[in-house]
């Protein structure tokens, strides 16, 4: 079930950003994903001195916390009759993150969500991220929902 | 409850999710939440959860469908009380 989640994340190579789910449930996830000391957003964020851009540590909460447990929630849903689909995009429709540590290239960050609600299609959750250290590096409210989009190709 | 008593309760289930408190102090019946109050639009699933908790009543999926303007919130709200 986690491989074909992870299989079936829309996000590609420079954008992916969940490397293992250590584990799953109705009520939550936790997830790892490693900083990749060559990623494109360290040679300007900041010049000879790379530093994990607050957005991007938001995103990896996102994907991990929210996108990870969504897919999860809808393959229950349709009773594991979840096919991948194209036109399915996950949307963070809010977030309200504080940050208390820096993560470098090369740490490894766990992060941990737990579900609010799922409901009339958004899911709703409380996501911490922790450093190797076990240190807390950012904490916040997520929500977003899956919407189909007629992509042109 | 009457229909005003409903909708004076709904105005503070809504105030914290619109930035507009000029038009959420005149609402009526047609005011739109999207497009009115400029409702990020799924903030609703949050609007139809806190209501859900004020009344102590369930809204179901067709219901929460309907409630596109504050006439329709009203009338949901209604229903599922006298439901009760």
């Amino acid at each position: 079930m986690t491989n074909h989640i992870l299989n079936h994340l829309p996000y590609k190579s420079s954008f992916r950003f969940v490397d293992h789910i250590a584990s799953l449930n109705e009520d939550g996830v936790k997830g790892e994903y490693t900083l990749k000391p060559d990623s494109f957003f360290y040679e300007d964020h900041f010049e000879d001195n790379p530093v994990t851009p607050g957005v991007i540590i938001t995103e990896i909460m996102a994907q991990i916390g929210l996108v990870v447990l969504g897919m999860f929630l809808i393959m229950k849903e349709a009773d594991h009759r979840f096919e991948a689909n194209d036109s399915m995009f996950p949307l963070l429709t809010s977030t309200d993150v504080s940050f208390y540590k820096i993560v470098l290239p090369g740490q490894k960050v766990t992060v941990i969500s737990k579900k609010e609600y799922f409901r009339f299609g958004k899911l709703k959750c409380y996501v911490e991220m922790m450093n190797s250290d076990n240190e807390l590096v950012a904490k916040g409210m997520f929500a977003g929902i899956i919407k189909q989009i007629a992509v042109n190709k | 409850m009457t229909r005003e008593e409903i909708l004076n309760e709904l105005k503070k289930v809504i105030a914290p999710y619109t930035t507009n408190k000029e038009m959420l102090a005149g609402i009526d019946d047609n005011t739109d939440l999207i497009k009115d109050l400029k409702i990020n639009s799924a903030n609703l699933v949050d609007i139809i959860i806190d209501a859900e908790a004020k009344y102590d009543i369930e809204i179901d999926y067709d219901s929460a469908d309907k409630m596109v303007n504050v006439g329709n919130c009203v009338d949901v709200i209604n229903e599922k009380l006298k439901e009760k």
